[in-house]
């Protein structure tokens, strides 16, 4: 032991401290062992009961009108013109926002397209820009606008970024090698395309088009905008307008069925194409790049109008309301209270959201079993649960057992934070992933107690995947719309609500500024977060 | 210094039990390695020694503390047993020397101990950088001097070397040996590779299927295992038919010493004993020339080369073993899925002797009985 000389001979060592109180030995035998699970587990089942209870709550409200009621409301024939608009919306969208996705993605990806890291953020960003506002952004250069083409336009517009950017990083981190494997079979590169890569990046088409369908039968705005009557307007009206708190919450079980069902048919679809990572060792090869030659042109044309449409016209519009409303009246006061609000709001359900997906992703990931897995699944149910019902449940649920909590900031910020808790289970899981077990265990076997070793190894591990997860919950708070227009607190307004309530008097030119907001708001952080992800995707091919 | 002891130890984790009764010693200051297949529980066995599992059964114990013994349980960080998993285990966000200072208090971590550690293990340059700016040897150094910082009693490494190239494998085991050695710390080492578990440890103890077959030095293992099997994991083996006489082997090969043990009661009996390739002489023997040689004449079939030295495939004349394949699964002879009438031979790298060569094979001993 002579090199180790310069340790103190107080190194403290195991024996002597355990046997010394045997009493203190079985308290921190339990603590070691279950302290931090018991913590975690409330966390989690708050976390589930959460998320249930604004769903149980309105099948609760549905069932006790009685069957005859719920049967009526159904049959009637404005249900099935809902239901039609709904359905042939939502499949125009996803098919033009999959085509465009894709072919943005393997432009920008896998050919040799002029100042592509420009494009990869222009063709991005229109994600930082809500739905709403784009609808505003059209609408008010021309009030025309209306109906089923003018919603598929808009939407299509607002929503093909979320095919493009998991088609793009799936094709970044595609393996080179499947596709000259396939053009040395015999393939030439089209059906080399088809057979192999698109099969490749399936999941991620198909993953991207959920996303798609479901933000769209989640829209209230845009289609409010346009006049374009789908099975969110609707609801909305029958409850704000009708004041038919029933009829609303039957419908709002109809839009929870068609939202499973999109997920239904994301699953069968994707089927065995989930596992298709490719097997053996062995590096990735990235994949040469496509020279574009006298395609060129209409490749960078065609990319033109698309961003040009999708951002360039909701923020061109955007400024010219601004230039035009500054010379008239311009509530400073108000906007900079309602970007506090704002702020709040979007700040407690961020934290909320994650505070909740520390436990649930940790006990999915570090005890794994029956109980903790449907916690993790039942997490990601709100995706399929339009911020509309949610705001429904919790207002029948608040109207009911607890007034005082109607339209209070908490049941905002809890809205908000079951809305968008599968945002934050996303971003805090894989971070958690990252961070294997065995470094934990590492830390325990180099004398940490669990606390500390959470402290000194896990928490700085997960650090940033858990500010990601708060940036995107804030951003998706700051800009949520429909179940902010129900639970806002009365008198208190919101950049949505204000911006709403100057769009339904046609004040563009009072709406701007708060949309143009809105828009920082979830622009800057949008695109730190695309520049952090294709960073981290450059250091990966790099290793 | 202390003496680890595993006693009658029982694992599993819901379905079949992956430890059925462990018992292991390992004496102070000495390094033993535990040495299975994968999937034959070794994991599992250090992992419940370094109290991330708790035993089902059995107990564990450090000196004279005990660990787990179904009534006690220390948690990992209240035992004083230093732990370096596979691939090191680094964690990623800290650099070289707070990796190192981890287990150490604060005050601790500032004073000279870390450098001391650093120094220690070769990699005091090293220091402020992070882990993946590390090769793997390096790594698996930093790995040591931390799990060696808090100056533990026992010290567990899982595979530490399996992850690196041969090249490099090679060097830093030697240097990681060096190092416990001057250290004199109770070592555990986990291993499925035999060559090192018999030229690094003290002692080699054999798991298979949950339980420690056989436990001894690793010349003790290597001329007297336990059985047939444990005899082909460690290298490869001729079975050979043979008669026990007046304490002796007598076999196509010739007459044998036995090793040790006294000869099967009642006089004259049959069975079969072990022969290692190096045990046999090979010449070659021309048609014609043979008079004066003694040995079992055969054909060389294949020649495998190695440098050092070759393994040569013998076909007999008349068979000499009883039918049994004697394929052993060491990497090197592994490929050659081999007839059980073929000698397996090892002789030096210039004896090579090309295919179709008459030989006469003899063995000397002494020699293990199989049965």
């Amino acid at each position: 032991m002579s090199t180790l000389a310069p340790s103190p001979p107080t190194t403290p060592s195991a024996p002597s401290r355990p046997s010394a109180r045997p009493a203190a030995r079985w308290t921190r035998v339990w603590s070691g062992r279950r302290r931090w699970p018991l913590v975690a587990i409330a966390g989690a089942a708050i976390a589930a009961a959460l998320v249930l209870l604004p769903l149980a709550y309105l099948v609760v409200e549905a069932l006790k009108s009685g069957p005859g009621e719920v049967q009526r409301l159904l049959l009637r024939h404005s249900v099935a013109v809902l239901l039609w608009n709904t359905v042939r919306l939502a499949l125009a969208c996803t098919v033009l926002c999959a085509v465009l996705g894709v072919a943005a993605a393997w432009c920008v990806e896998r050919t040799k397209l002029p100042a592509r890291r420009l494009w990869a953020v222009a063709l991005v960003l229109p994600l930082g820009v809500p739905d709403f506002v784009v609808g505003f952004g059209w609408v008010s250069i021309d009030p025309a606008l209306h109906g089923y083409l003018a919603a598929v336009m808009i939407m299509t517009l607002a929503l093909y970024p979320l095919v493009y950017l998991p088609v793009a990083s799936a094709l970044a981190n595609l393996d080179a090698g499947l596709e000259e494997a396939a053009r040395s079979l015999g393939l030439g590169p089209w059906r080399a395309f088809w057979r192999v890569t698109l099969r490749q990046i399936r999941p991620a088409v198909l993953g991207g088009c959920l996303l798609v369908t479901l933000a769209l039968l989640a829209e209230y705005g845009a289609f409010e905008i346009v006049q374009y009557q789908t099975f969110t307007v609707a609801i909305f009206t029958e409850y704000k307008l009708g004041f038919d708190a029933v009829a609303a919450c039957v419908l709002s079980l109809v839009l929870v069925a068609l939202s499973i069902a999109a997920l239904g048919g994301e699953l069968t679809l994707t089927g065995r194409g989930r596992a298709g990572r490719p097997a053996g060792p062995g590096a990735r090869r990235v994949a040469p790049r496509v020279a574009l030659g006298r395609l060129a042109a209409p490749v960078l044309a065609g990319l033109g109008a698309l961003s040009g449409l999708a951002l360039g016209v909701p923020i061109g519009s955007l400024v010219y309301w601004m230039a035009r409303g500054s010379s008239t009246t311009l509530p400073s006061a108000s906007i900079l209270d309602a970007a506090a609000h704002t702020a709040a709001y979007s700040a407690g359900a961020a934290a909320l959201a994650t505070a909740l997906a520390v436990p649930v992703s940790a006990l999915a990931l570090r005890h794994r079993n029956r109980v903790t897995v449907l916690i993790e699944r039942l997490a990601y149910l709100p995706m399929a649960l339009p911020g509309l019902v949610i705001a429904l449940g919790l207002v029948s649920f608040s109207v009911r057992y607890a007034f005082s909590l109607y339209q209070s900031a908490l049941e905002l910020i809890v809205a908000y934070a079951i809305l968008f808790l599968p945002l934050a289970v996303v971003g805090v899981r894989s971070a958690m992933g990252q961070s294997s077990a065995r470094l934990e265990e590492v830390g325990r076997s180099l004398g940490a107690r669990p606390s500390t070793v959470w402290r000194r190894v896990t928490l700085p591990l997960i650090a940033p995947g858990l500010g990601a997860a708060f940036a995107l919950v804030f951003i998706s708070a700051a800009t949520e719309l429909t179940a902010t227009l129900l639970l806002h607190p009365t008198g208190v307004n919101t950049l949505a609500t204000q911006f709403w309530a100057y769009t339904s008097e046609l004040s563009y030119g009072a709406a701007a500024p708060y949309a143009a907001l809105m828009v920082a708001i979830s622009a800057v952080p949008a695109y730190l977060l695309s520049r952090r992800m294709s960073t981290l995707a450059n250091a990966e091919r790099a290793a | 210094m202390s003496r680890l002891s595993v006693s009658d130890v029982w694992k599993g984790y819901g379905g079949a039990p992956v430890l059925r009764g462990v018992d292991l010693e390992v004496q102070p200051g000495s390094l033993t390695a535990v040495l299975g297949l994968s999937g034959c529980g070794k994991t599992t066995l250090l992992r419940v020694i370094a109290g991330f599992e708790r035993a089902e059964r059995g107990t564990v114990s450090l000196g004279e503390q005990t660990l787990d013994d179904g009534r006690t349980y220390l948690a990992p960080e209240q035992r004083s047993i230093g732990y370096v998993p596979q691939e090191g285990a680094l964690f990623p966000h800290l650099s070289v020397q707070d990796n190192v200072g981890f287990g150490l208090s604060r005050r601790e971590r500032r004073g000279e101990q870390v450098a001391g550690l650093l120094e220690m293990v070769g990699i005091a340059p090293l220091a402020k950088r992070l882990p993946h700016e590390l090769s793997g040897g390096e790594q698996q150094r930093v790995a040591l001097a931390r799990a060696l910082a808090r100056r533990p009693q026992a010290l567990l490494l899982d595979e530490p070397f399996s992850s690196l190239d041969a090249s490099l494998r090679s060097r830093v085991r030697e240097e990681v040996h060096a190092l416990l050695r001057e250290q004199g710390v109770t070592t555990v080492l986990v291993t499925h590779d035999q060559e090192e578990a018999l030229s690094l440890a003290d002692a080699v103890a054999v798991l298979r299927d949950g339980r420690i077959i056989q436990q001894g030095a690793p010349t003790d293992l290597y001329e007297r295992p336990a059985d047939e099997r444990l005899a082909r994991f460690l290298g490869a083996v001729n079975v050979i038919d043979a008669r026990f006489e007046h304490g002796a082997a007598r076999t196509a090969l010739g007459t044998l010493e036995l090793r040790g043990e006294p000869a099967p009661a009642g006089g004259a009996s049959a069975g079969a004993v072990m022969v290692r390739p190096e045990q046999l002489d090979v010449r070659v023997c021309e048609e014609g020339a043979a008079a004066g040689i003694e040995g079992l004449r055969g054909r060389v079939e294949q020649c495998r080369y190695y440098g050092h030295d070759a393994l040569l495939h013998i076909r007999p004349e008349r068979p000499a073993g009883d039918g049994r394949s004697a394929d052993a699964p060491q990497p090197a002879d592994a490929e050659q899925a081999q007839d059980a009438e073929l000698l397996l031979a090892r002789v030096h790298g210039e004896q090579a002797l090309p295919v179709g060569t008459r030989v006469a094979v003899a063995a000397h001993g002494p020699v293990t009985t199989l049965r």
